[in-house]
Order: structure tokens, then sequence, then C-alpha cells
């Protein structure tokens, strides 16, 4: 072969970047329209003719999944169809099956979504959180993510770097998690197959079905799922993500590849074992709740060993996080994954969370590490990956500086609101006056928090206005004229 | 060991998903064995019942209300006697919910009547003064879907024994039976008896004139399934 460095295709990436941005507006957007639903009810727009599809019980599900299954996993699957021809050393265009896979994983991918969409707005849902969808919409998430598998896999088969680099470990994690977390959350039967006494079927919706577990098992199985959706959508590939961009951005090598075995071994034993915090004074059996404080705790080791791994990455360069808005993004972005894994821990503590559970709290604690770590790492990937896979410098510095204020400001809102308001009602619910009896009714719980509401609000506001800011960069970076004939081979975007 | 499975992706995987299966392997199965069994007291849904559940599923409102009493005095003082297990055993899927902008529905039955669910899911702020919940004015128009109910009633008498038209205790001694349809006509004869009991409480015109033309709006359904919560 001649001597010249390998050129990628970025076909698919690129596709999902697309999805990645415009899902995030989306997501964000109805998260900020529910927000203010919340401080303003008027806002749910009772009297007119839609309001059935507007109003905040119908798009509260469509926010978390649009953010779930839109704009986190489109990021997961555009940085994996980049990072991964990379560490792996192999192009996809060596292989014109992987490129079929990876097409068709893509509209197939953007089919499922409609389709969700649709449905969520409908009302057709199991009420499962984040595995809302009924069978027909499982059966295609789960051939998307075969597809997915696919992918992955067939490009390990035909890789030219026989050692794994760590990131394509989280990755690997990613597929093998979810799937076997949703394809055990999601058993049901299809109400279709219900025959009465004089031997009628098929009666009623065809995509209506039941779930296979009943009470405390469904709500067992469901946050066995629900808790690690979470670890393995929003921790796993994020991390798969840091462990590559941050490297390459700031040109410094990882500080310890044996606080990365550390920590990926133990992030796959103990992270599992957390889902009982959901489920903490219900009527799951009690060994099972102490089971999930004691590994909730435990589980700040293998949390805080990848993101202090991060941190000791930068030693000695720490000028760039000062010069560069990419790393800030991404330091920031390990800093509020050590808090919200942090938070995480302090809230399982049965003690804490008999307050905070059903509380605001945890909204906050979610939105800590979503907007924090998971949101910002995302864009910082993919402002690392446009000027490689455009062929253009990225189209402002100096926006992307702002967005990383306004966004910051955003989020600081968001949490500090969400923790006054979940304690505050968590600490009003238990009030008792000196006879014993309650001391607020539950409407006083509740327009004390409208203050903290809006704060909220406005805190969604900025950090959608910094989305914006992004997607705008985007895509005039996108729509420039190209500057470099070939892939930049070693530029940083900032390196101007 | 570590450096070896780095080089071969397919022991790698293998690895990974033994160590991630393995919590819910240890913490998951042996919980099956002792399928949750239902206390005494506790019914199958109704035709009309599980069509308001679905109502109540179809908009969400697990997102807001929870249905699980925690065993603390204020919690107890608040909704009523603390959630057993045994009283979720016909819960396909389970409600708890994970947050309570509004209160815990688990005992709703107990203190909340056919009439101040009618102008509540109206108007909220109308009985409740201060309160963010939207009003619900589309399930006075919308029809039940009581075919839909009706299949699932079906489907979970044939493959999870769930006990329709068979006695089942009460806490009172007694035995209570819990009818299901043996047709879809004899379902929405059903489920248009019970409504008609729902509707005598009820002010609107509309939706008496529904009931009595054989059509059960959704409001009456999800009335049904809330009175049922005790």
């Amino acid at each position: 072969m001649e001597n010249r460095p390998l050129e990628y295709d970025y076909t698919v990436a690129k596709m999902f970047m697309l999805t990645t941005i415009v899902l995030g507006i989306v997501g964000m957007l109805v998260g900020v329209i529910l927000a203010f639903q919340l401080a303003y009810p008027s806002l749910n727009g009772s009297d007119l003719a839609i309001a059935e599809y507007i109003n905040y019980s119908r798009l509260r599900p469509l926010h978390t999944d649009a953010v779930v299954f839109g704009f986190t996993l489109s990021g997961i699957f555009a940085t994996w169809y980049y990072v991964g021809q990379r560490v792996l050393k192999v192009s996809m265009a060596e292989s014109r099956f992987l490129m079929f896979i990876g097409k068709l994983h893509f509209w197939l991918y953007l089919i499922a979504v409609a389709a969700a969409v649709i449905s969520l707005l409908m009302g057709v849902t199991t009420s499962k959180e984040y595995a809302e969808f009924e069978w027909p919409i499982d059966i295609a998430i789960v051939v998307v993510w075969i597809l997915f598998g696919m992918g992955v896999f067939g490009l390990i088969g035909i890789r030219r770097e026989k050692t794994l680099y760590i990131s394509v470990w989280y990755y690997i994690a990613t597929f093998l998690g979810i799937a076997m977390l949703y394809l055990f959350n999601n058993m049901a039967i299809p109400t279709m197959f219900g025959v009465s006494e004089i031997g009628e079927s098929s009666v009623g919706v065809w995509y209506h079905s039941v779930s296979m577990y009943a009470g405390t098992n469904d709500a067992l199985v469901q946050w066995w799922y629900g808790h690690n959706a979470v670890a393995f959508g929003f921790t796993v590939p994020i991390i798969a993500m840091i462990y590559y961009f941050l490297p390459k951005e700031s040109g410094q090598a990882i500080y310890s590849y044996k606080l990365s075995l550390l920590s990926f071994w133990g992030l796959m034993f103990l992270y599992i074992w957390a889902g009982g915090h959901h489920l903490l004074y219900s009527t799951v059996p009690d060994w099972m709740q102490t089971m999930g404080s004691i590994f909730s705790i435990i589980l700040i080791l293998p949390s805080w060993g990848s993101a202090i791994n991060m941190l000791l990455t930068m030693r000695g360069e720490w000028q760039q996080v000062a010069a560069s808005p990419l790393i800030k993004f991404m330091i920031l972005g390990s800093t509020f994954y050590m808090f919200s894994t942090l938070e995480g821990s302090i809230q399982a503590i049965k003690s804490v969370n008999a307050i905070a559970h059903f509380t605001d709290w945890i909204i906050g604690h979610v939105h800590n590490g979503a907007l924090g770590w998971v949101t910002f790492m995302i864009m910082a990937a993919l402002y690392h990956m446009a000027p490689r896979v455009f062929k253009r410098e990225i189209y402002s510095k100096s926006l992307m500086a702002t967005q990383f204020w306004i966004q910051t400001v955003g989020v600081v809102l968001y949490f500090t609101s969400m923790w006054i308001a979940g304690i505050t009602q968590g600490m009003m619910w238990r009030a008792h006056d000196e006879f014993g009896n309650l001391a607020y009714s539950f409407i006083d719980t509740v327009t004390v928090l409208y203050p903290y509401y809006t704060i909220r609000g406005v805190g969604g506001v900025l950090y959608l206005v910094g989305f914006l800011m992004f997607a705008y960069n985007m895509y005039k970076t996108m729509s420039a004229r190209p500057v470099k004939e070939s892939e930049l081979q070693s530029a940083s975007p900032m390196g101007a | 060991m570590f450096h070896w499975l780095e080089k071969n992706p397919f022991f790698f995987s293998v690895v990974v998903f033994v160590i991630i299966a393995f919590a819910g392997i240890v913490e998951i199965f042996p919980n099956f064995a002792q399928q949750s069994r239902p206390v005494i007291g506790t019914k199958p849904y109704t035709t009309l019942e599980l069509a308001g559940r679905h109502v109540y599923i179809k908009n969400s409102c697990n997102a807001c209300h929870s249905q699980l009493v925690r065993p603390f005095k204020s919690e107890t003082d608040r909704y009523g006697d603390y959630s057993l297990s045994g009283e979720y055993a016909y819960d396909r899927p389970f409600l708890w919910g994970s947050k309570r902008t509004g209160p815990d529905l688990l005992r709703v039955g107990n203190y909340r009547t056919t009439d101040w669910h009618e102008i509540h899911m109206k108007d909220p702020a109308s009985v409740v003064p201060g309160t963010n919940m939207p009003a619900y004015k589309w399930m006075f128009t919308n029809i039940a879907d009581i075919n839909t109910a009706f299949a699932e009633q079906l489907t979970i008498a044939q493959f999870f024994s769930v006990p329709y038209n068979t006695p089942v205790p009460m806490k009172d001694g007694s035995m209570a039976v819990v009818k299901m349809g043996k047709s879809v006509a004899d379902a929405h004869a059903l489920a248009l008896a019970e409504a008609r009991i729902i509707v005598a409480d009820m002010k609107d015109q509309g939706v008496k004139d529904a009931v009595a033309s054989g059509q059960i709006p959704e409001i009456v359904a999800i009335i049904a399934y809330m009175n049922g919560l005790k």
C-alpha cells in the first residue's frame, strides 16, 4: 500500500450529526415549553382545540424520549461512525457491506423516530419511563440496534489496529448493555392474541400490548432498565467520547491506563446493582433496596476514576482550558460528571431519599448530568469532528465561547432552582405541627414552587439559546466554502 | 488478562456481558419465583376501570401522580395506609410514577367523589386554587376504547390467569366476582351498566346524552378507574 494516511469515510457520521442537532433542538424546545407550562399553567392551552396534543402530560414523554432516543443516541451513533474508523485504523469505504449497513441503520432509525413522535403525541404509550413505545416501535428499535451492533463488530472484524482502544470498550458495552436491558424490560403480550368465549380475537387496537410483569416485579424490571438506560446511554458512551476527543483535542496522552481499567470494569460491575435506589421505601424486598443504596455509593469510585483520569490528562496544560472553548466544554463536562455522580450517590442514601424522592431535586440531578455532562460532551465531539468531516474550519470561535458561558449559566440556574424546589417541597410534605397534624396541604407545597419553576424555565431558555448558537455555528461551518482539499490531519480547529 | 481481552473482541464482549448481566441474574430472577400474590381485598379491574386505566396512561397521568404510599407517618396521614406488594398484583404495567407534581392517587377513591373529579378535570383551578394541573376537556368528548380494554382482559385471563368470573376474597369476609364479558357485545353491555352508575352523579349533559345513547366518554372511564383506587 502507498505510504499515505488513511482517508476515512464519514458519510454515515454526517447523517447522524444532522439528526443530533435537529433532534437536540426538538427535545430541548419541548423541555422549555414544559418548564413554562409548570410555572404558568395557562400555557397548556386548555381552551384550544389541539389542547390534547400540546398539554404538559402529552408532551412530557416526548421531551424525555426526544432527548434520550433522539439527541443522545444520534450523538452516540455519529461519534461511533467517526471514532470507530479512526481508532481501528480502517475506513468504512473499504467494505461496501458495512457502508450499506451503516446507511440502512440511519434510515431505519429515522423512520423509528418519526413513528415514535407520532405515537407519543397520539398518546400511544406503555407508561414505562424511557420505554414508552408499543411493541411495533420496539421491534423497529431492536432492528436499528442490531444494525448498529453489526456496524460495530463488522468494523472491529476488519480492523488493522489489533488492540481495542478504551473508547471501543465503552461502545461495545453500550451496545451489549442497552440490548439486554431493552429486550427484557419491553417484554409484553399483544392484546390481539386474546380470544373471547365465542371465538372473537384481534379485538381493539392492534398495537396495544400488556406487560409481561405485574406490579412490584414490573417496577423492579423497569428500574433495573430505567436506571441503566441512563448508565449505558448517558454515561458509558459519553465516556467513550471523552476518552477519544479530549486527548485528541488537547494533544495530551490519557493520564493513566490502570485507572481507565479500574473505572471501566468497576463501572460495568457496579452500575446495574444501583437500579434499586429508585425503589427505596417501596414494596420491593428490603435487601434489594439496601443493595441499591450501597452500590450507588460505591459507584463513586469508577465514576470519579474516569473523571479524575480526564482532569489529570490536562496536567501541566491547564492554559488550554483558558484558551480553547472546546477544551472548556470537555473539562466542565467532566466536572459536572463528578458533581452529578456524587449527587446521585447522596440521593441514594435511604434517609436522604426519603426527602428527595418524588421531588424536583431528582429532576435537577438528571439535568445536571444531561445538560452539564452529556450535551456538553456531545457538542464538543461534534465541534471537534466538524473541521475533519466537512474539511472546513469552525465558523466562529468567539460564538463558541459565548455559547459556553450562556449554557453554563443556564445549567447553574437549572440545578440550583431545582435543588431549592425539591428540598423545600420534600421538607414541607413531611412537616407536622405541634399537635402532630400535617402542617401543609398538598397545594401549599405546589404554590411555593412557582418562583423556582420560573427560574428553571429561564435556565432552560438560556441553554436552548446556546444550543441554537451551536446549531448555527455548525450550519455556517458546513455551508462555508471548502478551505482544504483533503482532510485536516492534525490541525486543531482552534489552532488558528 | 486485560491486555489479552483487549486484543480479542469476542471474549472481551462475553466477559463484559457476563459482568453486566450478573446483578440482574442475582437480583431479579429470584424475585420472579415468588410472583406478586394479591392481598385480600384486591380485585381484577372491570372492563370500564381498565378502559379508564388506559385513559390514565394515554395522558401520562403517571408523569405527575404517584401510586405508591411510603411507610412514613407524613405519607400515611396524607394518603392512607402504606402500599403492600400484593395490592399491585393486577397492575400491568405498574403505575408508581417517579414524581409528585400532584398528590399520590393510590387511594384517591377513598376521599374524592365522581362530581369532584368531573369539576376538577374540566377546570382544576376551580376546586384547587393555585394548581398547575392542566384541564382535560377532551376527555368529555373522546369516546373510551372498550374493545381494547376487553382484549386486555381476555389476554391477562388467558396468559396470566387473572381471576375473572371467579370469586375472590374481600376484607369483610365476603367474596366478590369481577365479571368479564363472553363477547364484545357482552363486554360493552357490562361497561355501560357500570357507566350509568357513574353518570348518575355527573352534571355534564353531553356526557349524560352520550351514555344514554350507548357511548362511554373517556371521563366516565377514568372516573370509574379512580373511584376504584382504594
